[in-house]
């Protein structure tokens, strides 16, 4: 196999006593839709967290687009080609859902501090931007205000910031939790639209998705990877059963 | 703004005239202000000391023989922009309530460094010499100085303006909504809240040199915690994020001194009860009222 | 050495009247998320309140209480009018209402009480020098810290033993959880307030003999005790504690020595300014370097 899009090797965190990744191991393959299954509090924001940078690990290394950034920020790593989407959904309330969508294309295509030219007469930013819209079916939300969107649209504009940023790694933390029937079908066509034109590492609880998605799922228990495989292999698993899907199904 | 003065200066009313000046002065504190609070959310408690140091900086040029406003005032802009620089560096690592308490605290110094500095007359501050010319322009006239206030406040709220349209302006106010969704989306936010800093604090120490030219006279006071407290009131008063409202903010709060301290002895009394009510009743400011968006 | 113990008791006795007033501070931060620039003047009323029953003859311990009590009154007051409509306001807001609230106190106060500052004498089994190994120190002062430290013991002992304690603690941290038990919040809020507010009160009037009572006292304390409790981690009794101390100390240390240090190795008249600029910044600079350090202070509390 070619190198791994993202390894992770004995990353190590806990709050006080409590263990919240513990000794993790990961590979994440170029092009792979990777799912991370997992109880409720089994540190699956946690493990997110520590790979977009937002959380130091206490111990461990994570290797991205083969440089070592288990020490660099988040927006390092984004610049680098991570992006990322909120469990809960983090976005600029008091800009329209299409400024937003702006804020990442310009994150894209131009580091540099600009003054003076008028960021809301820039096409540049503004097709993309709408494009991006248009591609998660919010092309006639553009100017709501983020914060007034519903909560589907919110996750949907999530997934559109994370796109516009055109990384090659994208790590999404349950991006179905709360969408209504509908919404959930429209995302997971969404999200099959883009597999395997970049990396996807997909936090999940919702086995229909990662069943449509997942190419390879680990899952999560109490920080520990307890097993690792094809959907199949892994529902079929024991330990799985008793400790996770047992308990869920 | 502009027509009252205009018609007073033709009446030689310099009492008028003078008291349009000190609001288009502290108009241009709070316009520089408003620009981090209302747009970075960097609510800075401090910002009298970029004022303060603008004033000091020509006043101590005057005193060593340097009398002519650009220069002053070049060098004004360029030391309250580095003091803002090394504040900057230091406070914006933290947030929130930490934040203010941290501006305030670095305000406090310059304060005290000022009452310390015997040199230029600590505690009972530093009269500026009888000369001040502009290119040309004699600065003591009132109505010469006005003109030249008005234009730089101008100037700055027009450049400010623009600047929050700029793709640094969205970082900006992304940085306000969600300083960890800039992050995420890859922008060095320190970086732009430093630069936002220090433009503030440039604005301020500009606004404190033509303070130093008007009152003709520095004083510690003027990097007081209160004075720092004003300024955000001005902000507040004028709704935040409303670069223009910054100057109906600083004319309501001059405005109401004046009256409420020519009607009593006790004015501050009344005009504690008329801030309260404001902030309490009012959330976006009197600007909110007038252009009718009171929706907080 | 003599001189040096001296100092340190000094310092000692301010902060741990600091400490008094940074108590009621930093839980009304902790529980409530309200900053409260009015702080002072509840202070400066206590003050006020002494000074005048005192000077109608009333024995010491009755003005105290007084003050305490009009303090913990105009607490309650400002709690039910202001503050409980600021819990959920940005900091900007709760800065300016408060600072509002400073205007409106000075000058109340100022109408009643005039400009000119007050004077409370110190009661007269206490007025008398002892002395202490090598040197005679106030007595007054002595009482002062066992005071300060007699009440700082009493709040432990009230927040780690006690129900309402119990609910502090856990107010400051599970709101919800504190709801949930069919705890009447917004009266939990009031009794913290007013807790705050006799504390402060109380440093007032037991400072009020060796301070000129006057309006702008309260603001001069209040920026220390702010110093103090973000120093120590806002929210955080022990934070405020340990950074009201380290105040005080380094306050009265760094007047008493920073310019004795400089005069040595600079010319007079330098040694004169910087000495004093630096003393008076000292401990300006002790919160930087901790905010810098320490980005939440010494005792972070959780979360927020
Ligand atoms: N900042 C923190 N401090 C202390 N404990 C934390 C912190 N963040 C998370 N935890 C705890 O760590 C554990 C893992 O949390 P995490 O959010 O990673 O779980 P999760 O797998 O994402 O759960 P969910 O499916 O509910 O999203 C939980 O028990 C949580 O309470
Ligand atoms: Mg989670």
């Amino acid at each position: 196999m070619a190198e791994p899009a993202l390894a992770v090797r004995r990353l190590r965190k806990s709050f006080g006593a409590l263990v919240v990744t513990a000794d993790l191991d990961l590979d994440v393959a170029t092009g792979e839709c990777h799912a991370v299954i997992g109880p409720n509090g089994a540190g699956k924001t946690t493990l997110l967290d520590q790979l977009a940078g937002e959380l130091v690990p206490d111990g461990g290394r994570i290797v991205f687009a083969a440089r070592d950034v288990t020490r660099l920020g988040p927006d390092a790593r984004a610049r680098l080609g991570m992006a990322r989407s909120f469990q809960i959904p983090t976005l600029i309330a008091d800009l329209t859902a299409e400024d937003n969508v702006a804020l990442a294309v310009q994150a894209r295509t131009a580091t540099a501090m600009r003054f003076w030219r008028s960021a809301y007469r820039d096409s540049t930013l503004r097709l993309p931007a709408r494009a991006a819209l248009a591609r998660v079916g919010l092309a006639a939300r553009g100017s709501v205000a983020a914060g007034d969107l519903a909560h589907g649209e919110q996750r949907l504009l999530e997934v559109a910031l994370a796109l516009a940023r055109e990384p090659t790694l994208l790590l999404l933390d349950e991006p179905m939790a709360g969408l209504g029937h509908d919404e959930s079908r429209a995302m997971i066509a969404l999200l099959s639209s883009i597999k395997g034109t970049l990396t996807i590492l997909l936090v999940e609880h919702d086995m229909e998705a990662v069943a449509h998605l997942a190419d390879r799922v680990t899952v999560l228990v109490a920080g520990r990877a307890v097993a690792s495989g094809s959907y199949d292999a892994v529902r079929a698993d024991p330990v799985v059963r008793s400790a996770y899907l047992g308990g869920d199904a | 703004m502009l027509a009252l003065p205009a018609a007073a200066g033709v009446l030689h009313q310099p009492f008028w005239i003078n008291a349009c000046t000190r609001i288009v002065i502290f108009a241009l504190v709070a316009a520089s202000l408003d620009l981090i609070v209302g747009y970075g959310g960097l609510v800075s408690f401090g910002h009298a000391a970029y004022f303060a140091v603008g004033g000091y900086t020509v006043a101590v040029l005057a005193q060593h023989g340097i009398d002519a406003a650009p220069v002053a005032w070049v060098v004004a802009v360029a030391l309250s922009a580095l003091l803002a620089v090394v504040v900057g560096a230091l406070s914006l690592r933290t947030s929130g309530i930490f934040f203010i308490m941290i501006t305030l605290a670095f305000a406090q110094m310059v304060f005290f460094a000022l009452i310390a500095i015997k040199a230029w007359g600590g505690n009972d501050g530093l009269p500026l010499g009888a000369r001040a010319t502009l290119l040309g322009l004699d600065l003591r006239d009132p109505t010469v100085l006005y003109f030249v206030c008005l234009t730089l406040l101008v100037a700055f709220v027009a450049c400010a303006a623009q600047l929050v349209e700029s793709r640094f302006g969205i970082v900006l106010r992304g940085i306000r909504g969600s300083e960890r969704r800039v992050l995420a989306l890859g922008f060095p936010t320190f970086r732009y809240k430093l630069v936002a800093f220090v433009i503030a604090g440039a604005g301020a120490g500009l606004a404190g040199a033509l303070w130093a030219d008007y009152a003709r006279f520095v004083s510690p006071d003027m990097a007081s915690w209160s004075r720092s407290g004003e300024f955000l009131v001005m902000v507040i008063l004028g709704g935040i994020g409303t670069l223009a409202g910054a100057v109906y903010g600083a004319a309501l709060l001059l405005g109401l001194e004046s009256v409420l301290s020519g009607l009593t002895e006790h004015w501050m009394l009344p005009l504690g009860l008329i801030l309260l009510a404001i902030v309490l009743f009012a959330k976006r400011g009197v600007y909110g009222w007038i252009a009718g968006r009171d929706d907080g | 050495m003599s001189l040096a113990l001296e100092q340190l008791l000094n310092g000692l006795q301010f902060g741990v009247m600091i400490f008094l007033l940074a108590a009621g501070l930093t839980l009304v931060f902790g529980i409530m998320g309200v900053i409260n620039l009015a702080h002072g003047s509840i202070y400066m009323l206590g003050a006020f309140v002494a000074a005048s029953v005192a000077g109608t003859g009333a024995p010491f311990v009755v003005a105290v209480l007084a003050g305490a009590a009009a303090a913990g009154l105009a607490g309650i007051a400002i709690e039910l009018v202001v503050i409980r409509r600021l819990y959920a306001r940005h900091h900007l807001d709760q800065v300016l209402a408060t600072f509002a609230l400073i205007l409106i106190a000075n000058d109340g106060v100022s109408m009643i009480w005039g400009k000119t500052p007050l004077n409370m004498a110190v009661p007269a089994a206490l007025s008398p020098a002892v002395t202490l190994g090598g040197f005679i120190y106030p007595a007054y002062r002595l009482v002062l810290i066992a005071a300060g430290i007699l009440i700082a013991a009493a709040l432990y002992v009230l927040i780690s033993r006690t129900r309402l304690g119990m609910l502090i603690r856990a107010g400051a941290t599970h709101r919800e959880t504190v709801a949930a038990l069919g705890v009447d919040i917004s009266r939990l809020n009031t009794v913290v307030f007013a807790l705050g507010a006799v504390l402060a009160g109380t440093a007032g009037a037991l400072l009020a003999p060796i301070l000129a009572v006057q309006v702008g006292m309260g603001e001069q304390i209040l920026i220390l005790t702010f110093v103090a409790i973000i120093v120590g981690g806002l929210g955080s009794i022990r934070g405020a504690f340990a950074g009201a101390l380290l105040v005080g100390v380094v306050d009265t240390l760094g007047r008493a020595y920073i310019p004795v240090i400089l005069k040595p190795i600079a010319k007079p008249e330098i040694a004169d300014s910087l000495g004093g600029g630096l003393s008076a910044v000292a401990i300006y600079v002790l919160m930087a370097i901790v905010l810098v350090w320490k980005p939440r202070g010494l005792f972070p509390v959780g979360p927020r």
